[in-house]
């Protein structure tokens, strides 16, 4: 196994009497995209305040890019960017002084190629035409994409980003993705939460879902999609359903029924059998077979079979 | 496409050589303080107090005789409207722009949002606290420098200008007299540090900085009340505020300079005090704003 960007162990944060972080035992591999899932107030943005030294952990262990935190902080934030809850500017000042200013702050950047940097780092997410304009005159999505100019703006190990895609136009969504993506190729390990899960399955190699402050899955994008259920999808003529359906459960597929011109009938799969010998059986006991397709389980069925149908913010 | 990219060659970026804190921050952090409108109209109200005093001198032709120090000797000499503006704006005008500057200096980063990219960016948390401090000192220095400035302008423009007669007696030249004068600006400066201290440690407790900045103001107000209090006479030498206006010392021929040293070693006191409070409390804080 390569070696981890993330690590911590038993990470937990006490806000009073609530854990809003309870036992969080992150795995994030060195040039992973990782997307980090979980409902509101699941304590996402808690655990990215305590990678970054900016809150204490109440217990537990974190290392970044190989180092203990909060004790090597001075060291390796210099190779972290981040976007932490929401973009933070001084709306008196425009985009560029906001990120000089911010430039400025890491005492390791050279001054000489700071207009260089920022300029760079402004036409990455397409703020160029408003990079004089003062920031109090930004849209929702300017500041967002000022927020993500902030976190390119050295060649960086480790980018955290917090719910990036807030507040964005179709085309900055895209062009976010695009921005990760090509971070990812040239070996920058991306941290990533969101609530689009769709989002996430697209750019992704690895996720892992919150849940009431604990980390309730974690792994490659294929190995949760794994611990979904994976379905048959069947589809035959009417006259044929009740034939098609005492074959499936003869090979475990207890099938639903749905009728209609044509009759669909779903099935979850069991281990050890193959879909493509279903087929096969049905077709040899002269079903005919109109359709049939594998569904399967989506990222956010998991989300859902993980995190809970409720709608109400837990705690 | 996962396994594609895990076991992609992780192209690290080397790490960079640690260098020596530069001046790039403070400058920074000066920039920040003296581009916003706010500062400008605080100094320009600063720069309206001995402008208003002597415009209505010279519009009553001298007054009665009462009122603040110095007051009386404008008539005769222009060059004393800089040091009754410092004596009238002491007690309250400079601790509120200094309370507004200094409440406002960490609790105003975490209001914006801006105080968790500073600390990621990174600057070192003892690192942001000294320049903060720093830039308030600068701050003081423009602030009581622009009500002396200020004042001998506008004491030239409408008042005789002549040698300066000191408390002691003797009489100095013009250029002179205006170097005393910058000289008290810096004396008064110096009794500000205290406060400022005071309005940083202040400014550590809190995320609203409105709250950080009435808090720093009303313990400037408080320290000048005890100070005229028979009853906590014990406390007065301790009291920040305690040598805001003994600069008449710095008036004599020669400089009497020992309410200047006793002055700056109170300040020094309240700085260290103050100092390390805050820096007691935002080490390890969560900074969650
Ligand atoms: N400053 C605070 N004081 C007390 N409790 C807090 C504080 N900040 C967060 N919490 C609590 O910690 C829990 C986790 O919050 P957190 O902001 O980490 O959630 P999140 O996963 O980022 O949610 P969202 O998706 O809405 O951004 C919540 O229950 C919240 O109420
Ligand atoms: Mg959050």
């Amino acid at each position: 196994m390569s070696a981890l960007a993330i690590e911590t162990t038993g990470l937990t944060k006490r806000f009073g009497r609530q854990l809003a972080v309870d036992g969080v035992d992150l795995a994030v591999p060195q040039g992973a995209v990782f997307g980090f899932l979980g409902p509101n107030g699941s304590g996402k943005t808690t655990t990215i305040r305590m990678l970054l030294g900016l809150a204490q952990a109440s217990a537990g262990e974190i290392r970044v890019l190989g180092e203990e935190m909060p004790r090597r902080l001075a060291g390796v934030l210099p190779a972290v960017g981040a976007l932490i809850e929401g973009p933070g500017f001084y709306p008196f000042l425009s985009g560029t002084a906001n990120l000089r200013r911010l430039d400025a702050a890491d005492g390791f950047a050279p001054s000489a190629s700071r207009a260089a940097r920022v300029s760079h780092a402004l036409e990455r997410v397409g703020l160029t035409h408003a990079a004089g304009k003062k920031v109090r005159a930004y849209s929702l999505g300017m500041k967002q994409r000022l927020g993500i100019a902030n976190a390119l703006l050295a060649p960086r190990e480790l980018i955290v980003l917090d719910e990036p895609t807030n507040g964005l136009d179709p085309q900055g969504t895209r062009e976010v993705r695009n921005l990760i993506r090509s971070l990812a190729s040239t070996g920058t390990t991306v941290f990533v939460s969101s609530h689009l899960l769709a989002e996430i399955e697209q750019m992704c190699t690895h996720a892992a879902v919150m849940s009431g402050g604990r980390l309730v899955a974690q792994g490659t994008l294929d190995e949760l999609r794994r611990a979904g259920t994976t379905r048959a999808q069947v589809l035959v003529p009417a006259s044929d359903a009740e034939l098609a359906a005492r074959i499936l459960v003869s090979l475990g597929l207890p099938p639903e029924v749905l009728s209609g011109p044509e009759t669909e009938l779903t099935a979850p799969i069991p281990d050890g059998v193959a879909p493509e010998d279903v087929v096969a059986a049905l077709v040899r006991d002269g079903v005919r077979v109109r359709g049939f397709a594998v569904q399967r389980a989506s990222l956010e069925d998991l989300f859902v079979a993980l995190t809970g149908e409720g709608f109400d913010v837990v705690q | 496409m996962s396994s594609e990219s895990s076991a992609a060659p992780s192209v690290l970026v080397a790490r960079r050589p640690r260098r020596a804190v530069g001046w790039g921050f403070f400058v920074s952090e000066l920039g920040v303080l003296f581009r916003r409108r706010r500062t400008w109209a605080m100094m320009a109200a600063l720069a309206a107090i001995p402008i208003l005093i002597a415009v209505a001198i010279r519009l009553t032709d001298g007054g009665d005789g009462r009122g603040p120090a110095f007051l009386d000797r404008i008539t005769q000499n222009g060059l004393f409207v800089g040091m009754t503006a410092l004596v009238v704006s002491i007690p309250l005008f400079l601790p509120l722009t200094v309370g507004v500057v200094t409440g406002d200096s960490i609790a105003g980063e975490a209001n914006t949002g801006t105080l968790r990219y500073l600390l990621v960016s990174p600057v070192g948390r003892i690192r942001l606290l000294v320049v903060k401090y720093a830039a308030a000192a600068v701050f003081c220095l423009a602030a009581t420098v622009t009500v002396a400035l200020a004042g001998i302008l506008i004491g030239i423009a409408l008042f005789p200008v002549g040698p300066v007669t000191l408390l002691s007696g003797d009489s100095v030249s013009v250029g002179e007299s205006l170097l005393r004068s910058l000289l008290i600006a810096g004396y008064v400066t110096l009794g500000l540090l205290g406060l400022s201290a005071i309005g940083l440690f202040i400014s550590t407790l809190t995320d609203a900085p409105v709250g950080a900045m009435a808090a720093t103001v009303v313990i400037s107000i408080v320290s000048q009340v005890l100070g005229q209090l028979s009853q906590t006479e014990w406390l007065h030498p301790w009291l920040f505020s305690y040598y805001w206006l003994d600069f008449a010392d710095l008036l004599r021929q020669p400089i009497e300079w020992s309410s200047f040293g006793a002055n700056a070693l109170l300040q020094l006191g309240y700085v260290a005090v103050f100092g390390a409070l805050a820096y007691g409390r935002f080490a390890s804080k969560d900074v969650l704003s």
